[in-house]
């Protein structure tokens, strides 16, 4: 009997750990969102506030936009956070959320070589993928329907690119990997400016493309339906999104940096009077 | 090279540093495995005595099936439990998903057949003496089966073992159903997982070696404590 009496109390032991994980809390939250929303770190930021003010936890699931949008059609979801208009507008348009809150925005920067064998530095960003198709330039593709990859796509579509050129690559990896792997490889590739802010003392990848209307990339927020999912939490949903359009974590957003830079523009000030 | 020595630094700041961020991720992969070994381990041995000692038809087939169910990948393992565990799913009313007892099921899926498959194995190779003396002196069914355990202790303590690596250091599971979330199931796999996705590979180097170093440790432990006893047997 001695035999059994360790695992006995070890099993006693773990449960009595592991019940003190749970905790007692007003509601449990899940956050669905993309993975360099989590990297950015502005999250760590926001919800420590919103869950004070509201005794609501917010578990933050961080896969790719396609992914996230997904958890959010199967109801695991009960808030997604994403940056992919088209698949925003097909996830509303299915009845999934009660609304759609564009909160915040940056943009994105096509990345190479300081060499840029294409020629695209300082192009218009479709223009670039051209340049880069046209030259058989070694490109690293997310290849994952993360919103990054879903804007690669659109970039290609509106350059006339029907096909993908032999030297695109698709990693199928996050974006922070993915920036490694076109630096290892002296390639071009795509990249949110918040990840390659954060990232780029690390790298030897050049920003090439970095403005224009066609590389703007904003961020909404949309609390999944009870009506659809009546298992999801609407009402803290709800909440959660009046937070982030809410002036006090518009202005977080503001003055949330990095290395002295802004990785994110907030939307929603001038309309609140300011 | 320059990769590792950082790794190292990097593990041996963390580990000096006491970063709270690391040690509750290798606290939860520690409770979690070693409660899904368990709780494996209490199912699997009685299934493993069963399938060795009781004439059935099917019995065969649960064989093969536990032998198979080796091979099963972590990813599949935790594509069934997010099918199952979803809101959508049988068991969605429970709201599992996304905490750690959904990692505990998974592991527990996964620890199973090793356990069974081993267990079953070792009694059936055990000296056909054992059975015949223990019949012979005419102990209860109870006890036969504690002699049998007894005899076999090396087979399925080496089970377990394997069953905790597998656990410990899985990452397919971890990562479906328990959603990576700060301070809540971020597992030392997981962990790992999401610094080298981020670029960091030190900080990942660093934790996977936090995470072998652990293993290490419990597997010491363990045989230790298993000699000490051996010793006093003698």
């Amino acid at each position: 009997m001695r035999l059994l009496l360790v695992p006995a109390l070890l099993v006693a032991s773990f449960v009595f750990a592991a019940c003190g994980e749970s905790g007692d809390e007003a509601g449990r939250l899940v956050l669905a969102t993309t993975t360099s929303t989590r990297d950015s770190g502005l999250l760590d930021r926001l919800l420590p506030i919103f869950e004070e003010e509201t005794g609501c936890r917010v578990d933050v699931v961080a896969v790719g936009t396609g992914a996230a949008l997904e958890l959010g059609r199967n109801g695991d979801a009960d808030i997604v956070l994403v940056h992919a208009r088209d698949a925003e507008d097909a996830f509303m348009a299915e009845g999934h959320a009660t609304r759609h809150e564009e909160f915040m925005v940056n943009h994105f920067v096509i990345l190479g070589p300081e060499e840029d064998p294409a020629g695209i530095r300082g192009q218009d960003a479709a223009e670039a993928f051209r340049l880069m198709a046209d030259a058989g330039a070694t490109f690293v593709s997310r290849g994952d329907d993360s919103g990054t990859h879903e804007k690669e796509k659109s970039l290609r579509a509106l350059a006339g690119l029907e096909e993908c050129w032999p030297e695109l690559l698709e990693s199928a990896q996050p974006m922070g990997a993915t920036l490694l792997m076109a630096d290892e490889m002296g390639a071009y590739t795509l990249c949110d400016s918040g990840t390659w802010l954060s990232r780029r003392s690390k790298l030897r990848l050049v920003a090439l493309v970095a403005s224009g209307a066609g590389l703007r990339n904003p961020y909404a927020v949309m609390p999944v339906s009870a009506e659809k999912h009546p298992s999801a939490r609407t009402d803290l949903a709800e909440k959660l999104a009046e937070f982030l359009i809410s002036k006090r974590a518009q202005e977080m957003i503001r003055a949330y940096r990095i290395e002295g830079e802004r990785l994110f523009t907030p939307t929603r000030l001038e309309e609140r009077g300011n | 090279m320059e990769l590792f020595a950082e790794g190292i630094r990097e593990a041996a700041g963390l580990i000096v540093s006491g970063d709270a961020l690391v040690w509750d991720a290798a606290w939860r992969s520690l409770w979690i495995s070693v409660l899904a070994v368990l709780l494996a381990g209490l199912v699997g041995v009685a299934c493993g005595l069963g399938l060795a000692l009781v004439r059935f038809p099917g019995r065969a087939l649960l064989i093969a099936l536990a032998r198979a169910g080796m091979n099963a990948p972590t990813v599949l393992i935790g594509l069934l439990g997010y099918g199952l565990l979803s809101r959508r799913g049988p068991l969605g009313g429970l709201e599992l998903l996304y905490t750690p007892w959904a990692i505990v099921l998974g592991e527990f899926v996964l620890a199973l057949p090793i356990i069974v498959t081993w267990t079953q194995g070792s009694i059936r190779k055990l000296d056909p003496r054992v059975f015949e003396t223990a019949i012979t002196l005419g102990l209860g069914a109870w006890r036969r089966v504690l002699v049998y355990l007894s005899e076999a202790r090396l087979a399925i303590s080496l089970a377990f073992l394997t069953a905790f690596a597998r656990c410990f250091t899985e990452l397919g599971i971890a990562m479906m159903l328990g959603g990576n979330i700060k301070e809540r199931s971020r597992t030392l796999a997981t962990a790992t997982a999401l610094e080298t996705s981020r670029g960091d590979f030190a900080r990942g180097m660093a934790m996977s070696l936090l995470l072998l170093g652990i293993g290490i440790a419990v597997t010491l432990a363990l045989s230790l404590l298993n000699a000490r006893r051996r010793e006093e047997e003698r």
